[in-house]
């Protein structure tokens, strides 16, 4: 067995001795290197530009500006496209714009011998601009007399939709509830992957080439194809290592830019990195969200109605646009039952960097206002906030009015007494009950539901190749990405596990190239074990098919009695009758059997889905004077149905729970009153670091889900989900005190202190 | 163009740089050791720390004329001559340390200095011997697993 196993990882010796090639390692020497010109002011038009004293810096080549680009308006989601043009990514920018919607807004990009040059071209740069006045909140947006960014956007909404399921109306349900209504708001936030967004391009054959640190190789031809008119097959992509993407680089950045600007040189290799500031106020952000909760609950906690009304920051162009607070409002919908629940939610455009996909794709922002909601309610109620959950949760079977998805397996409660049971719930909530003093403890707790990929939203496809080598190993290739979580090491195992092929002898080919690479939309929504991973399984199926056929030729004996099993083909008894070595030389040079290259690939569409689950529980310790919060202990406790590497999966919610830390505690990217980022470097933006950061423990339910291609589902993404709200109610648990913003900063937190008298003015 | 000679790896060597370079650009550029990676090229992140003389450094923010006369080690300069890994990177193997890998030749730098201390630490102290280091995969709990391990002492410190 090879899935189950926690082998070692299959690029861990590239990367501890540094040998893994990134993007830019790859970099042909003596590339031009571009630099993008970037507007100064976050909502207006550029009139013109005076060059000439940039094109007079020795070493620039080329300055290429928005008037010079096509007329053309592409998207950039890295969503798979659709054939239906009511349900295509909506197409709101150009390679360079002369609309201004973002501080740092791309407008020029100029080509030099070395970055110095650049540099220094760039400060040369004179432009002339028409202004408006710039806003960065949803409410300052949907004001009937600031400017409409986009025209197709009337009051500044990209999108609005609204559901209702269930009996009757919200309204309805209030009457004789206990009902609570607020606002919960979240901030936004970046990705910061440490290796900032690079590509390179090139020509060759009258092709374009781009290598690229992207999760979605497949997806960037399509758009770079898209966005310079040019045929998809006239672009290939190739995908190094890469690292880190969280979701940033489900987009795509500045790969079309960069095609472009080699075509514009004649197809020298252009160089295009951004620098950590660049990256921060100019690529993606987590949407900032208000979301109003309504809840209307009987007197012994069980929930009758549920209504959502939120709002999403979108920033100055589409990105993943509204797919993102939808899922939100879906998300909000899953978690818990009622009678009757209803959402509305609109995405909002403003002057700040788009609002893209990061990790977890809108449900972080839900999970926060959603389980800090049920704990005001619990404390409303005088219930346990544990038992209100219990009470109300999502029960095995459930199935979504909205998209069909079924709750085929549910280790949710399981979760739940897991995390009880190791901070010692009962107690503690006891315990800490009536604190006084200026140190004070609480133990609160979270959790959540995540689907697994993205049907039936949008469309699911992987495909997987398996080549024999003479020796009896293979190649494994795949469209699916590797972006550090490991995706490399556990389709390894899976062809593996689906050929009877041992795992030192399956060579996953690591580098995605659309030349070369079969079809898949790459990493995200923690689909690729779950979608991919049926793909190798089908394929292993039809692989080791072909190698029993040729083994029943070689023996003459029915393909149906023979096996492959640890690299040898076994007859029904489990005697070794060949090694696959044997055959597989055979295969190729054989002189008695038909010379053959045993060969497989498939592609399948997955058109199931599944929910996977998990919790948080914390224990805060917090300075009420100074409002510092100390995390003294944390647990996630995660059901992804059955580990494919039970160790690399505990890594994988170690550093999902520190992406919730820093959610929680500490990140936020701030803007001025005229839409400049104040805080776009990694000094003043807070990232947890190894100080900040507790011991983290991780647990495990395992349940084995019947859609999974081994029982799995998700686990990419939902570790960042319900660390922030479950330290939220650890300090409403520790003080008395409801705090419905993040990060929850000692700054917000003496605010908040002061206003509940726990500090005196 | 200043050349300047310094002992890389264990080889001593003559480089041309421009005055203006930095030691990261030196290394990855002209001597193509690429396990040298930049974050941020502002001293913010780590992912580009190389040893100087023993001692860690950003070299994003090190001038590479500054290296004249002395001994630059990088991840390349650690792995032995056959492709062995030392205890330090086994120990990241083991103990799941990597995820995207871009942090990772940083931070295994710091450990060789941490380690060629010759002292033992706490968990706590090994916290924030490395908080220069900003890593967004790990959530830094199996890098200070891989860390005590070679540098450790027995006993976890911090949580409770
Ligand atoms: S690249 Fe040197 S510290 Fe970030
Ligand atoms: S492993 Fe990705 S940043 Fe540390």
């Amino acid at each position: 067995m090879a899935v189950g196993k926690s082998v070692g990882r299959v690029d861990a010796y590239e990367k501890v001795t540094g040998r893994a090639l990134y993007t830019e390692d790859m970099a042909p020497q003596g590339a031009l290197v571009a630099r993008v010109v970037r507007a100064t002011i976050a909502n207006g038009r550029v009139k013109g530009f005076d060059l000439a004293a940039a094109l007079g810096v020795p070493g620039v080549v080329k300055i290429v500006t928005c008037f010079d680009v096509p007329e053309i308006d592409f998207p950039t989601a890295g969503h798979p496209w659709s054939t239906d043009t009511g349900h295509q990514d909506i197409a709101d920018r150009r390679l360079l714009n002369r609309r201004v919607r973002v501080y740092g807004d791309d407008i020029a990009a100029i080509i030099a011998e070395d970055m110095v040059a650049a540099s220094r071209a760039a400060r040369l740069i004179r432009v002339e601009y028409e202004e408006y006045p710039p806003f960065t909140a949803i409410e300052q947006a949907l004001d009937e007399h600031v400017t409409r960014l986009h025209d197709f956007a009337p009051g500044n909404v990209l999108k609005a939709t609204e559901y209702r399921f269930g009996e009757g109306t919200f309204e309805a349900a209030c009457e004789g509830s206990v009902v609570l209504t607020k606002d919960y708001r979240v901030q936004t936030v970046q990705h910061c992957h440490l290796e900032l967004p690079v590509s390179f391009a090139y020509m060759e054959k009258g092709r374009v080439v781009v290598v690229s640190s992207t999760q979605i190789p497949h997806i960037v031809r399509r758009v770079v194809g898209q966005a310079l008119g040019i045929p998809w097959g006239k672009v290939r992509v190739i995908k190094p290592y890469i690292g880190g993407g969280f979701g940033n680089k489900q987009d795509v950045l500045y790969e079309p830019l960069n095609a472009f600007l080699t075509m514009r040189v004649g197809g020298r290799p252009v160089r295009l990195e951004l620098t950590r500031e660049e990256t921060m106020a100019s690529t993606r952000v987590r949407h900032a969200m208000n979301l109003t909760i309504a809840s209307a609950a009987r007197p012994d906690g069980k929930l009758v109605g549920r209504k959502l009304v939120g709002y999403s920051n979108q920033g100055g162009y589409a990105s993943h646009g509204h797919a993102i607070i939808s899922n939100t409002a879906s998300g909000f919908r899953h978690l818990y039952e009622s009678q009757v629940i209803e959402a509305r939610v609109s995405t909002v455009y403003t002057n700040i960097a788009a609002g893209g996909a990061m990790r977890g794709y809108g449900i972080p922002q839900i999970i926060f206002a959603l389980e800090s909601h049920m704990d005001d309610l619990a404390l409303r109620l005088h219930m346990d906030p544990l038992a209100l959950r219990r009470m109300n949760a999502m029960r095995p079977g459930y199935r979504d009015p909205g998209t069909g998805i079924t709750a085929l397996s549910s280790g949710l409660m399981a979760c739940l007494d897991k995390g009880e049971r190791h901070i010692r719930w009962a107690e503690k909530r006891k315990a800490y009950a009536n604190q006084t003093g200026d140190v004070r403890r609480g133990v609160g707790m979270a959790m959540f539901s995540y689907k697994t990929g993205v049907h039936p939203i949008s469309l699911e496809m992987a495909s997987c190749r398996m080549l024999l080598n003479e020796d009896g190993s293979m190649q494994l290739q795949v469209g699916a990405t590797e972006i550090g979580q490991g995706a490399d090491t556990v389709l390894t195992q899976m062809a593996a596990e689906s050929t009877g092929i041992p795992m030192e002898q399956v060579h996953i080919v690591s580098v995605q190239d659309t030349d070369v690479s079969p079809f898949d939309f790459g990493a995200y929504a923690s689909r690729q074990t779950y979608v991919t991973g049926m793909a190798v399984k089908r394929t292993g199926a039809i692989f080791r098919q072909k190698i029993l056929s040729y083994a029943a030729k070689m023996l003459d004996c029915p393909a149906e009695k023979l096996s492959l099993a640890d690299g040898r083909v076994l007859d029904a008894d489990g005697n070794v009758l060949l090694p696959l070595e044997a055959l597989a030389t055979e295969a190729v040079y054989s002189l008695k059997h038909a010379a053959t290259h045993i060969t497989a690939e498939a592609s399948y569409q997955c058109e199931d889905n599944t929910f996977s689950f998990g919790c948080c529980f914390a224990e805060i310790e917090v300075d009420i004077p100074v409002g510092k919060l100390r995390v003294v202990d944390i647990i996630n406790v995660h059901d992804s149905g059955v580990l494919i590497n039970p160790k690399l999966a505990e890594a994988q919610v170690h550093g999902g729970m520190s992406m919730g830390l820093g959610y929680g505690l500490s990140e936020q990217l701030l803007y001025s009153e005229k839409g400049m980022p104040l805080n776009d470097n990694l000094l003043d933006y807070k990232l947890p670091t190894a100080m900040d950061t507790p011991e983290l423990t991780v647990s495990f339910v395992e349940t084995v889900d019947p859609t999974g291609p081994f029982g799995n589902k998700a686990l990419g993404e939902p570790p960042a989900i319900p660390v922030a709200p479950a330290v939220r109610n650890a300090l409403l648990h520790a003080t008395g005190v409801a705090v419905d913003s993040l990060p929850l900063t000692p700054q917000k937190l003496v605010e908040h202190f002061m206003d509940a008298g726990l500090i005196d003015p | 163009m200043k050349i300047i000679r310094v002992n890389v790896n264990g080889r001593d060597m003559e480089v041309a740089v421009d005055e203006r370079e930095s030691l990261a650009d030196t290394l990855r550029e002209r001597l193509r050791l690429t396990s040298v990676k930049k974050g941020c090229e502002v001293g913010e992140c780590g992912a580009c720390t190389v040893l100087v003389d023993g001692r860690a450094i950003d070299s994003c923010i090190y001038l590479a004329v500054w290296a004249e006369g002395r001994r630059v080690l990088t991840v390349e300069g650690i792995t032995g001559p056959g492709g062995e890994l030392s205890p330090i990177q086994q120990a990241f193997v083991e103990e799941a340390a990597i995820q995207c890998g871009f942090c990772t030749p940083g931070l295994i730098m710091t450990a060789v200095e941490i380690v060629g201390t010759g002292r033992r630490y706490t968990r706590d102290e090994l916290r924030k011997l490395i908080a220069g280091h900003l890593c967004r995969c790990t959530g830094y709990q199996n890098i200070l697993n891989a860390m005590e391990r070679v540098a450790g002492v027995a006993q976890r410190v911090g949580g409770e």
